[in-house]
């Protein structure tokens, strides 16, 4: 079943045209990579999908039912959930209780939710830093509170923006590990990311973006190849190589 | 003849871009009245404003700049901490009773076509737009004054481009009470003045320049204008003690549909 | 440890506090009665204030609300303040979930709420000098009866332990708040309104129960008010400097704590009684504000949480 339908998304910022005629589909369980040069548009992408921008035209349809207009905790709760590029913890707040807040979209009482932050903080090895303030953490840290945040909504989609951005080599190893045990439970994730041999790993098919537009979709092995992909990251003077 | 009164609050509040969301101009406004005695306020603003200038990069150096990266409301309190402190200080040392200040200018009055207006009036709404005028020079055209408006912009780039920031901050925050100075020793001679009159002075420079439009010089004047002439019909045609309900109901209009007000843009 | 701290709370609340009027002077009485009751409006205002981090700086127009509603209400049509206390609150609510409807719905923030809250008050304030009907500028005048179905008595205890309740009442409802889903999203919202919503807070819906729900409360003290006094004068009732005294205990005492606001009570009010008495000679009315300013100065600087956290970590470090 096709989870995510991107149909004709549109979005203009005054004079610049961040998003252009943008369509792309996300089926259950996947793992879809979305990619393209700095500025490109990807992080309006997933605003646009998640409801905190509003698009000009298009569609955006998950599960089967339109989710434009409809604003971010009502798409969090029909099981869709992000995470940002730029991590937003709840500082003065404890790792656990930042879960909490994910896990009461689910499990309304304060018991259950707190039971059910415990088990994610596992899954995602922050556990023995639950009663810490999440305004401590390190950078690697954060990312993970983020993705568990994110999970404790229990999404069937997952949208993950840069979140191996500022990691090093283990670090980001980790994440891929993590992303993928996720994965195999089921839910399916979008994501947003530099780190090449990360997405390209992860990824089942990836969606290359440029200015706003799809520029090229396929396997990792296709899109790493394609021409205007090359064009696209590096400029013309790879693509075609000029004589001499 | 508000005009004139209230475009003063409308220079006063023109530098406050630089920093958004302080309080408090009009608590300089107050001290600033009744540090007058003996000279003649028309003669003796330039120095009003030379002394506030001085008590502006002092409270922001010393305090606004070390709260400069903490959440918004702590800069709310902290500056209504020291409207507190300026506005009973003033109460201390000048006691509660109101107090007039005179000019040569006072009883002065002139006709101008059919209208009968005071010179005193007339006097400060000129020199207000002279200072305006002034103002708007010094932050186009000097090389200060657009550092300030960078920094305005975009704080960060400016760090980056090797602007000090901290003091570009004490010089704006500075000009601003300069500003306030001079405001409050040119409306002494208009308006009878004690110290609980800060707070009302804050709130109007609020309503106007959230209705000009923060961030707007133009707008600042404009507010001004807009709002004095809106409360003086509001005093016509209502009773005279609602005229405050024009301008708060303006405000409450205004920050709901365009908090960036009628020119301005939304500064940070 | 946590067990004693919560049995020392509780010997307190249970034995000492109420029987401190059969021991102390009435003066003492007064102060403490006082203490209670701007416990109990700060923390009415920590509901909004505190835990949802939406600064309003016009809590005193529900104080007005309340207490001009009681007052008509009981003066006019010989309606019990008993019941008029409810009514008042509830019109104090609705304003509450007027100004939080505006103000959230069109996404005001920050300065920018607390602009529109203190306009509201003074709208309040304004209209209320110019109502005849209520008193104008003069004020509003209650009879004494000292008929406690008036809800005025003879003796002053009475206050006291009424006041005290209230304040019981209030950090009860905080406490609940503080346990369940409610009050846990009010943190998220406070901290960062955006990454709230990403993870399912419906934080207009929330804001907005918050912001009735302490308007509700302060309307219901505003009634006490009232009778407290038998007099309200527009200016004292919706002024500024009404709700400068109720925001200022919880914040010096810790925003978004329990305790918070009790603590802060309990030193702003004595500070405030002293220094408006020695500041106060020769009618320099209002100046013990100056130690308010220096306070809010200060606390700003060195301790941005409050007391009571700081406190707390002291005396967990001591362990």
């Amino acid at each position: 079943m096709t989870l995510l339908v991107v149909d004709g998304l549109a979005k203009r910022f005054g004079g610049l045209q961040a998003v252009k005629d943008l369509s792309f589909t996300v089926g259950e369980g996947a793992v879809v990579g979305l990619i393209g040069p700095n500025g490109a548009g990807k992080t309006t992408v997933f605003g646009l999908i998640s409801g905190f921008i509003a698009p000009d035209a298009g569609e955006v349809r998950f599960r089967d039912r339109s989710i434009v207009g409809a604003r971010p905790h009502q798409i969090c709760a029909l099981g869709l959930a992000r995470t940002f590029q730029i991590v937003r913890p709840f500082p003065r707040l404890t790792v656990l209780r930042n879960v909490m807040v994910g896990a009461l979209a689910r499990h309304p009482r304060r018991a259950d939710a707190e039971a059910h932050a415990q088990a994610v903080l596992a899954e995602v090895g922050l556990a023995t830093k639950a009663a810490q303030p999440a305004g401590g953490l390190t950078l690697a840290d954060r990312k993970r509170l983020e993705l568990a945040r994110a999970l404790a909504t229990e999404p069937a989609l997952l949208l993950l923006d840069e979140v191996m951005a500022g990691l090093n080599a283990i670090e980001t190893e980790r994440i891929v590990e993590l992303v993928r045990a996720i994965n195999a439970r089921g839910i399916a994730v979008l994501l947003i990311e530099h780190v090449m041999r990360a997405v390209m790993s992860l990824s089942q098919r990836i969606v290359v973006i440029n200015y706003g537009e799809r520029i090229a979709e396929g396997s990792p092995q296709t899109v790493a190849n394609d021409p205007r992909v090359i064009e696209a990251y590096l400029g013309e003077a790879y693509a075609g190589a000029p004589p001499g | 003849m508000a005009v004139g009164l209230t475009l003063i609050f409308g220079v006063m509040r023109v530098v406050n871009f630089a920093h958004g969301d302080m309080m408090v101009w009009g608590m300089y406004l107050a001290f600033v009245f009744a540090t007058k005695a003996g000279v003649d306020p028309y003669v003796s603003f330039p120095l009003c404003a030379a002394a506030l200038f001085v008590l502006g990069v002092v409270v922001q150096r010393g305090l606004v700049d070390r709260i400069v990266d903490a959440p918004h409301e702590m800069q709310i309190l902290l500056m209504l901490g020291v409207a507190l402190v300026l506005e009973n200080a003033a109460l201390l040392v000048f006691g509660p009773e109101p107090a007039r200040v005179r000019s040569a200018l006072t009883r002065e009055t002139v006709w101008l076509g059919p209208l009968f207006i005071d010179v005193a009036r007339l006097v400060t709404f000129g020199v207000a737009v002279l200072l305006t005028g002034l103002l708007s020079l010094f932050l186009f055209r000097t090389s200060i004054g657009r550092t300030i408006r960078a920094a305005a912009d975009n704080t960060y780039g400016a760090r980056v481009i090797g602007v000090d920031v901290r003091r570009v901050y004490a010089v704006a925050f500075g000009v601003g009470a300069a500003c306030v100075g001079a405001a409050g020793a040119l409306t002494a001679p208009i308006v009878p003045f004690q110290p609980t009159y800060g707070l009302t002075a804050s709130v109007a420079s609020f309503n106007i320049v959230i209705i000009g439009g923060m961030g707007s010089l133009l707008g600042a004047f404009l507010g001004g204008l807009l709002v004095s002439v809106a409360e003086s019909l509001g005093a016509v045609f209502l009773r005279p003690s609602l005229k405050e309900l024009v301008s708060f109901s303006l405000l409450i209009v205004i920050l709901l549909f365009r908090p960036a007000g009628l020119f301005g843009r939304r500064a940070g | 440890m946590k067990a004693l701290g919560a049995a020392v709370v509780a010997v307190a609340v249970l034995v000492v506090l109420p029987a401190f009027p059969a021991v102390l002077s009435s003066y003492a009485v007064s102060i403490l009665t006082l203490i209670f009751f701007y416990g109990f409006l700060g923390q009415a205002w920590n509901l909004v204030g505190g835990y949802a981090g939406q600064l309003s700086a016009g809590h005193a127009a529900f104080v007005g609300v309340g207490a001009y509603t009681a007052a008509v209400l009981f003066e006019r049509f010989g309606i019990t303040p008993w019941l008029g206390m409810f009514v008042g609150g509830a019109l104090a609510a609705a304003l509450g979930g007027v100004i939080g409807y505006l103000g959230f719905r069109f996404g005001l923030r920050g300065f920018y709420f607390v602009l529109l809250t203190v306009a509201f008050a003074e709208v309040c304030r304004i209209v209320a000098s110019n109502t005849d009907a209520v008193g104008g500028a003069l004020g509003f005048y209650i009879t004494f009866t000292g008929n406690p179905r008036h809800f005025q008595f003879q003796d002053p205890r009475a206050h006291y332990y009424i006041a005290l309740a209230l304040m019981l009442v209030a950090t009860g409802v905080a406490w609940l708040v503080e346990r369940h889903r409610f009050g846990i999203y009010l943190g998220a919202i406070r901290e960062d309104e955006t990454a709230a919503e990403a993870l399912g807070v419906d934080i207009f819906r929330y804001k907005l129960y918050a912001m009735v729900l302490s308007s509700f409360l302060t309307g219901i003290g505003g009634t006490f008010y009232a009778f407290y006094l038998l007099s309200l004068q527009p200016g004292s009732v919706f002024g500024i400097p009404l709700s400068v005294e109720i925001i200022i205990r919880p914040i010096v005492g810790g925003a978004g704590t329990l305790l918070g606001p009790i603590l802060g009570s309990f030193i702003l009010t004595p500070l405030g009684e002293v220094s408006r008495a020695w500041f106060g000679q020769g009618g320099y009315h209002g100046a013990h504000l100056i130690v308010y300013g220096a306070l809010l100065i200060g606390v700003v600087l060195f301790l941005p949480q409050g007391a009571y956290p700081y406190l707390a970590r002291l005396f967990r470090r001591a362990q």
